[in-house]
């Protein structure tokens, strides 16, 4: 199911959660919607899921208009952040739900009812708890029903809202490669929503990046991460060391910080520079280690330019033994952004 | 360990678990234990017989029918309305949603004997409907219409006010869930939100029964003291004990005090067997 969003836009009272947001979706595209709290992240979801309807705009599903179609005629299936599994049903019953209100010869009978369930159940390795009820299992477990529950349907898109983000790191880690392993057994098109970068940059097969409701860029994990349309996308994406100063003659300078700015326009800029990005060059701008952190492969060296501005570098664990004392550093690659 | 004998941080200090708990021991005893032993006790003074044929009166059965009625009415009554109004403004933006909200509450701030003219003012003799209702051959002042529609006015709040909190606690994503996989706004009702809230609502029923059988000020002012036909079983106590026959109206004031316990007892029970709630299982 191809999904496009058009110019869409969203008030709460005042305060405006959508600002003219246009995004195309592919069938059976994983896509992540990403950014801080307050983004319209969410509202966007909700948009597309008709659990909101937008104030202007459009969303077509597959070229027909379900701007205001209601959630159930769209046949989304929508994951919630709190699970929002039924407390008074089974995990079984919880499942079964969207077809158990089906009526009619829509309605398919008991026995493939609890096929289906069974099948929902393997498919996120939770076989055997069926009799169970929510308040019986873990958090992450709960995800799992709400997600089979939500596939219940067969849904023409499965939307997930934060759906990882009341678990622990490990079931996180876990829930995700999961969530990836579904998709693609399913092939059902999904988006869901997350704050988490490492999440959205690890799972999807393309991010969106919202910012005060609006999207500030949509691309692949590396391309967002690679090649930041703005300077939020740059500092949101990845880690970076942010400078703020005067491009001159293809040249970057921000205090002792002198960065390459090529095809820059002259004036004032902000540059953004990775910290995997900076390198030992004898010719470069001087700085001083005041600590290494060594996190498995990598080394984390936290340094200090002459004007107290702290920057830092991360670089493979052999080459650690060079950062001491004075050093001097120059960048493989920086984005500079002119404001 | 040494330290076992240490105090929790948050404990306070011997002296002061007695004098707090002490306090309101005695203050337990003086307002509530000794006036409710004092009923059983003047009901009791001539020998259960007395008390017993006191409550077996016919005109005492009579009120004790008639709490039963009205009971039975205002309580279903207020059950719905209660439900309604809560999944209403618990599940729903509407405007005018806080004015409703203080309407519900209004039975809690007006004088039950206030609520009791109002109700004379609009249906009385005098009343705005007055003449149509008897034209009709209507009767609701001094009779037992009035005297239902006093105790739903009274209990009124009762079984809102235990749902609102309740539902508004639980959100929405249940119903937003439900609805997305295709459940009917009715259905999604009747198999997530009220199942959610059965406890509370059975909570609220046996507070909103308790009050409703011993409504006293509006259902006095509705109901014209006829005995053996308006008369609840508070009405029916004050006229025994304005009568001075003491036994038989503190027999009838123990037989409502029975069923209060009865009530106390019955939620107690409650609380004990809602198992989900307690524990906060389901999140």
């Amino acid at each position: 199911m191809t999904i496009s969003i058009r110019s869409v836009e969203k008030k709460f009272g005042r305060y405006p959660a959508l600002n003219q947001v246009d995004l195309e979706i592919a069938d059976g595209e994983l896509v992540a919607l990403l950014g801080p709290s307050g983004s319209g992240k969410t509202t966007l979801l909700r948009t597309i899921a008709g659990l909101e309807f937008p104030d202007e705009g459009q969303v077509l599903f597959e070229n027909e208009d379900v701007t205001f179609a209601s959630a159930a005629a769209r046949r989304v299936g929508f994951v919630f952040q709190q699970y929002a599994l039924f407390k008074h049903m089974t995990v079984a019953k919880n499942i079964a739900f969207g077809l158990d209100v089906r009526k009619g010869k829509d309605k398919p009978n008991k026995a493939e009812i609890a096929r289906r369930v069974d099948e929902l159940l393997k498919l996120v390795e939770l076989d055997g708890l069926g009799k169970r009820y929510p308040s019986q299992l873990s958090g992450g477990q709960r995800q799992r029903v709400a997600l089979s529950r939500a596939l219940a349907v067969q849904p023409s898109v499965l939307l997930l809202d934060e759906p990882f983000g009341a678990l622990d790191a490990t079931v996180r880690k876990s829930l995700r490669k999961e969530l990836r392993r579904v998709h693609d057994a399913t092939g059902v098109t999904t988006i869901f929503v997350t704050h988490d970068q490492e999440e959205a940059l690890e799972l999807a097969d393309r991010v969106a990046i919202l910012n005060a409701g609006r999207i500030e860029q949509i691309g692949t994990p590396d391309e967002v991460h690679d090649h930041p349309a703005t300077p939020f996308v740059c500092g949101f994406v990845g880690e970076a060391n942010r400078f703020e100063g005067v491009v001159s003659g293809q040249r970057f300078t921000a205090g002792p910080v002198v960065l390459a700015a090529p095809n820059a326009p002259d004036g004032e800029a902000v540059a953004f520079v990775r910290p995997h990005d900076l390198v030992l060059d004898a010719a470069g701008f001087p700085a001083r280690v005041e600590r290494v952190v060594i996190q498995g492969p990598l080394a984390n060296i936290d340094a200090s330019l002459p004007d107290g501005r702290r920057i830092d570098i991360s670089v493979a664990r052999d080459e650690a033994v060079q950062f001491t004392g004075e050093i001097r550093l120059s960048a493989r690659r920086t984005h500079v952004f002119g404001v | 360990m040494a330290a076992a004998r240490a105090r929790h941080p948050t404990e306070d200090p011997v002296w002061a678990k007695v004098l707090i708990i002490g306090l309101m021991l005695v203050f337990l005893g003086l307002v509530l234990i000794l006036p409710l032993v004092a009923v059983f006790a003047e009901a009791l003074r001539k020998g259960l017989q007395p008390a017993l044929e006191a409550i077996g009166a016919a005109d005492a059965l009579a009120a004790i029918k008639l709490s039963l009625i009205t009971a039975a009415i205002a309580v279903p009554f207020n059950a719905v309305f209660g439900l309604c109004a809560s999944w209403a403004i618990a599940k729903h933006h509407f405007p005018g949603k806080a004015l409703l909200i203080t309407l519900i509450d209004l039975p809690f701030s007006v004088s039950p004997v206030v609520a009791g003219l109002m109700y004379v003012m609009v249906f009385g003799l005098q009343g705005w409907f007055g003449e149509r209702l008897i034209d009709h051959d209507i009767k609701i002042i001094f009779a037992t219409p009035g005297i239902i529609l006093a105790t739903i006015f009274v209990t009124f709040p009762f079984i809102a006010r235990e749902l609102i909190p309740l539902m508004q606690e639980q959100g929405v994503s249940e119903e937003e869930a439900a609805v997305s996989m295709g459940a009917s706004g009715l259905y999604t009702f009747w198999r997530v939100t009220a199942p959610n809230v059965r406890w509370g609502l059975l909570y609220g029923v046996l507070l909103c029964n308790a009050r409703a059988m011993g409504e006293f000020g509006a259902v006095s002012v509705v109901s014209g003291h006829i005995r053996g036909l308006t008369n609840t079983m508070p009405l029916h106590v004050e006229i025994l004990y304005n009568e001075y026959d003491f036994v038989a109206a503190f027999a009838v004031a123990a037989l409502l005090c029975l069923l209060a316990i009865l009530t106390l007892v019955l939620k107690g029970v409650l609380e004990i067997a809602q198992p989900d709630v307690k524990r906060g299982g389901g999140h």
